[in-house]
């Protein structure tokens, strides 16, 4: 177990009430992670640590909730499409191309890719841009070790990752309600952050497909939608790459994407959100609680670049 | 000793009373849905997982007025067009229904997002087109219910009630709007509401031509 995490406190479900969940169960009953991760002691160190004001009631949103909700508008724009039309969603084999500003351009299967790669839980909360949230337990790996281990070049500014394109398996991808293939990127130090992961798992188990299967990321800081599923392409770029959302509505939906209470969408607010199955909205905290990367956009005008 | 009348159609006896028991029923059916999806689990009707079910109420008590408003809308197209002169008898009732559902909508805004806090319901009315549309909407509808009654009929005269209520069309629209505008994308069902809310004013335009 990599003790070189140091989530935020307010990542982690106190112990205490993660303990009765079935969420746990379900961990558990996963041979060996679980209970190396439980032993191990991301959650049991997080339990000393102090809590933050206004998160400590941070409760893990239901197994149901994390794979039957999603926004993954390959399969559909209603919350519970994907969940129904990705069930036959062929993941293996999976071939990630990796291009761009790189020392070796070529294209490796995804067990080569992350082959040795150290995976780990992240317990995140997840901020969507429409109001509401979730807390999901992901499996996953620091982006920066792979990184490190795909060795991009100077001018490698920006990395960009692209969601499969495949008409057949994603229906979706037959209305032209976005300009598909998806395509999200982050710069470089946001990508190096060591609360930037890739995921492979959720809930101790192997990605459901409606949640980005195989292979997807996952940014705490930013809003869900920046958070691309079903990678197949990772391009290091020296501009700044066209993203989707940004591409359609540049209006509403900027590239950085950092959660901010105090940045409204232009057609609602963004100071609260609705986690899931609660009645009552809460305050949305400023780069989703996980104040640690304020530093990357320091003397940035969030206002400006939202 | 029994003296034959005179031959007359046989009185059938009025059968919109009894309909508009089922009206009723049809009408309040979307609140028991509601309440067995989020209360009971779905045991008796069925459907998924409810994972938000704020988001639920709002949807389903919207959908539910913009369909009865855009129902009692209807009514006078289907008159002129097909002369089922019953219709109008249902309107009234459909109409108070799409209010409400339309009240239970706003209500359920009011005590979720801002938990009763008058000052942030403002502020979001006078900042949001989509919810100052819909806040529009729902306020023009009150005055049309408040004299729904055959007494404000009288109180008004036919010809005045008949402009004031003429303010349905505004109430359609804004209610249309505020439920297109509040997507991400274009989506399905508000384009649906969208094109029978053109249909129904564009046949009632097309019967005044003629």
């Amino acid at each position: 177990m990599p003790r070189n995490h140091h989530p935020h406190p307010s990542e982690v479900t106190p112990e205490s009430v993660y303990l009765n969940r079935r969420a746990f169960i379900k961990r558990a009953s996963v041979a060996g992670i679980g209970g190396a991760l439980i032993a191990g002691g991301v959650v049991a160190k997080q339990r000393n640590a102090p809590r933050v004001e206004g998160t400590f009631d941070d409760e893990l949103t239901p197994w149901e909730t994390v794979t039957g909700y999603n926004n993954f508008y390959e399969f559909g724009t209603g919350k519970g499409d994907p969940k129904k039309n990705a069930q036959d969603f062929k993941t293996d084999p999976w071939a990630i191309e990796v291009t761009g500003e790189v020392s070796e351009k070529r294209t490796f299967s995804l067990e080569e890719l992350i082959d040795g790669l150290t995976i780990e839980e992240r317990i995140y909360r997840l901020r969507c841009v429409e109001g509401w949230s979730m807390v999901v337990p992901w499996n996953g790996f620091m982006l920066k070790d792979l990184i490190e281990r795909l060795g991009p070049t100077e001018d490698a500014n920006f990395v960009e990752f692209t969601t499969l394109m495949d008409r057949r398996q994603m229906p979706g991808q037959n209305s032209p309600i976005l300009p598909w293939p998806y395509v999200e990127a982050l710069r470089m130090d946001e990508a190096m952050h060591p609360l930037t992961i890739m995921v492979t798992g959720v809930y101790g188990k192997t990605l459901p497909p409606q949640n980005g299967a195989p292979i997807r990321l996952m940014v705490p800081w930013k809003y869900g939608f920046k958070s691309g599923k079903s990678i197949v392409k990772i391009r290091f770029t020296k501009r700044q790459p066209r993203t989707t959302w940004n591409e359609a509505i540049p209006r509403e939906y900027g590239f950085y994407a950092n959660v901010n209470p105090e940045v409204d969408h232009p057609r609602w607010s963004q100071a609260t959100e609705r986690r899931l199955g609660e009645f009552f909205r809460r305050d949305t905290l400023m780069f989703n609680g996980y104040e640690e990367v304020a530093s990357l956009y320091e003397g940035m005008d969030l206002t400006r670049y939202y | 000793m029994s003296i034959t009348p005179p031959p007359s159609r046989p009185k059938r006896r009025d059968w919109v009373p009894g309909v508009k028991i089922v009206v009723w029923i049809l009408c309040l059916a979307p609140l028991a849905i509601l309440a067995d999806r989020i209360f009971l689990f779905g045991q008796f009707t069925g459907g998924d997982f409810v994972d938000d079910p704020v988001e639920l109420i709002q949807h389903w008590t919207g959908n539910t007025s913009l369909i009865l408003l855009l129902l009692g809308l209807a009514a006078t197209p289907l008159r002129r067009l097909l002369g089922w002169n019953w219709t109008i008898r249902f309107r009234r009732l459909i109409g108070l229904f799409a209010f409400f559902h339309a009240t239970l909508h706003v209500l359920s805004w009011f005590v979720f997002d801002h938990q009763l806090a008058i000052g942030p319901i403002i502020e979001d009315v006078i900042e949001r087109n989509w919810i100052l549309v819909g806040m529009l909407s729902w306020l023009l509808l009150i005055p049309l219910a408040l004299t729904s009654t055959a007494g404000w009929i009288r109180r008004l005269g036919g010809k005045k009630w008949n402009r004031l209520h003429r303010l349905v069309y505004p109430i359609a629209i804004l209610g249309v709007l505020h439920f297109l505008w509040q997507t991400k994308l274009l989506e399905c069902d508000p384009v649906l509401y969208t094109a029978a809310l053109v249909l129904l004013l564009g046949v009632r335009w097309w019967v005044r031509k003629k």
